[in-house]
């Protein structure tokens, strides 16, 4: 199997994190790859040993898009075990929405398919920045692929897979033919740490650097200028402050109760 | 005058709240048109005359709950096409923004996720960042498309009614082709709480509940609050990962959070930032829940939850 795996590099949520620059875009420095991607990279991992690995053949490619410091994302799905990564950069590409994230990547994924046929893209639920969760969905419009979204588990059976999705009120199972834009949930796998072997394996590993020439986008359809949102205006949030905090004397329940009565929230 | 195409899904004898606040603010921008999905009831069609609506529009299609969202937003980008309309109202659930996300690359229509308010000129308001920052935010095509979040807009139907036509609207073929195919559908069992994204009160519970969410539960039971809880929690198995708040699962911003047993790490902060009033109970003096909270109670929630559970009950009878 070919996979691509989008992996994304992000501001770890561990720490504030904040807007920066006239059109407000994301400050990434201290960024890490996305906890959600993992569990992406992890399914790809188990699709392709499941298939005899990289010794039969197989491919996990992780994709990333981003400027210089976003190769630490695809080093470390490396180190995971991902067999190669492809790390798409420009100065273009600064600022770009969904829309113009996912042109860009589509036509990544087409540069990648022209050695072999790509079986399964697959991303993690959303990105924890961005957060909106667009751009599997917008990559698969784009592709004209199947799209399989919040797959809770994940099989390949020769030409098709078979997922299970849990909304709040239902269980789904979805079936779609290859390939397709799958996105998986944290609830689908455990993934692994990096071990010491991996870490040396990954240091032999190619990463191919992809321009926007290569391809064969033009800078006006990404970055701010072929986005087709804009960000008008950002404000940080006033920091919540303390209000008043008391130590349990046996009828803190009570004194709770009250202070919902005066906010009117009972 | 412009018109708004708001998108209601299978809304079986009656519109939800969600869909209810979708049609009061596509009036504030323009002449408000629905395209349905699913059974027509008559109920629902006098409530559309109600709210204003001046055309139903349904697909041609029987099948759309089938696939997953390809086939629905086609339906959509047809719907639009069909009525001029410059702007999409969606629900803000993971398959609206899905839907919105397709629609968005069929029209070439920018596309805007978790907006809480809307201006005449499109702009929408949204936060960011886990709600760290409030942001205005345009999109700069003929068309835009938006999703907005429950509980932001008060339901109110128009001071004139309508009667809306009904039209039908072709679902373009081959749109099913390349689209996963729902094989079986199981419903999970209903806990009769209210549902987490849209509660006006949410009482959750972290590491400190140790296993134990029954005061959880009885004190929102009392509140008549949905339940939520921290990713500690639902890792370990305590409760239905579907209740957990913040980075991997719901945002809220309820009337009333009550957090209990959660120290607030800077994540779990993050996921409780928009809620109007915060109160934290917790052994720990020291937790960062502490930095935030409207009212901090600092005691173990075994003995302070249920007291106060039995305290709303003695005051409301």
């Amino acid at each position: 199997m070919k996979i691509i795996v989008l992996v994304k590099h992000v501001p770890d949520a561990q720490f504030d994190r904040h807007l920066t620059g006239e059109r407000y875009t994301t400050d990434r420095d201290e960024s890490i790859l996305s906890e959600l991607d993992e569990y992406a990279l992890e399914a790809a991992l188990q699709l392709a040993e499941a298939r005899g690995g990289s010794k039969a053949g197989n491919q996990v490619i992780a994709l990333s898009m981003g400027p210089a410091g976003a190769v630490n994302a695809v080093k470390k799905s490396l180190q995971m075990g991902a067999t190669e990564g492809v790390h798409l950069t420009d100065e273009a590409l600064a600022g770009s929405d969904a829309a113009a994230t996912s042109l860009a990547l589509a036509a990544a994924v087409q540069r990648l398919g022209q050695d072999g046929p790509v079986d399964l893209i697959i991303t993690g639920m959303a990105s924890t920045d961005g957060e909106t969760s667009l751009v599997p969905a917008q990559l698969a419009e784009r592709l004209g692929l199947p799209q399989v979204t919040f797959a809770s588990s994940l099989d390949v059976d020769g030409g098709r897979l078979v997922a299970r999705r849990d909304a709040d009120t239902t269980s789904e199972t979805v079936e779609a033919p290859l390939p397709a834009v799958v996105s998986v949930t944290d609830q689908i796998n455990e993934p692994r740490y990096p071990n010491f072997k991996g870490i040396i394996a990954a240091k032999r590993k190619s990463i191919t650097t992809l321009s926007l020439a290569d391809i064969g986008v033009d800078a006006a359809q990404v970055g701010h200028s072929g986005s087709w949102t804009t960000v008008a205006n950002a404000e940080e949030r006033p920091p919540r402050t303390a209000g008043t905090i008391i130590t349990d004397e046996g009828d803190a329940g009570i004194k709770l109760v009250d202070f919902l009565a005066a906010q009117k929230l009972l | 005058m412009a018109k708004v195409l708001v998108f209601i899904d299978n809304p079986g004898t009656a519109l939800k709240k969600s869909s209810l606040e979708l049609l009061t603010l596509a009036r504030t921008l323009g002449e408000s048109v629905v395209a349905l999905n699913g059974e027509l009831h008559s109920d629902v069609s006098s409530t559309f005359a109600e709210y204003g609506v001046s055309t139903i529009l349904r697909p041609s299609a029987q099948d759309l709950d089938d696939y997953l969202v390809a086939p629905k937003a086609a339906y959509l980008a047809a719907a639009a096409e069909n009525t001029g309309a410059t702007t999409v109202l969606l629900d803000n659930s993971p398959e609206g923004k899905e839907i919105a996300a397709r629609l968005g690359i069929r029209l070439n229509a920018g596309v805007i996720t978790d907006v809480v308010a809307v201006e005449a000129d499109g702009t929408a308001h949204k936060s960011v960042l886990a709600g760290s920052y409030n942001t205005a935010c345009k999109a700069n095509t003929p068309v835009s498309v938006l999703t907005v979040k429950a509980n932001n807009v008060v339901p109110e139907p128009a001071a004139a009614p309508g009667t809306p036509e009904t039209v039908t609207v072709e679902v373009p073929a081959g749109s099913t082709a390349a689209a996963a195919r729902i094989t079986a559908r199981e419903q999970k069992v209903a806990s009769g709480r209210p549902d987490l994204t849209d509660a006006r009160i949410v009482v959750a519970g972290g590491r400190g509940v140790d296993g134990d969410f029954g005061p959880v539960e009885e004190l929102a039971d009392a509140l008549g609050a949905a339940v939520g809880a921290s990713r500690a929690a639902t890792d370990a198995g305590w409760i239905s990962h579907d209740a957990q708040v913040g980075q991997t699962g719901k945002t809220v911003s309820p009337q009333l959070y009550i957090s209990a047993g959660i120290s607030g790490a800077i994540q779990q902060k993050a996921g409780m930032q928009t809620a109007k009033v915060i109160v934290a109970v917790n052994k720990d003096a020291e937790s960062p829940v502490f930095e935030i909270a409207d009212f901090g109670i600092v005691g173990d929630l075994f003995d302070v939850l249920p007291q106060a559970t039995a305290e709303i009950k003695k005051r409301k009878g």
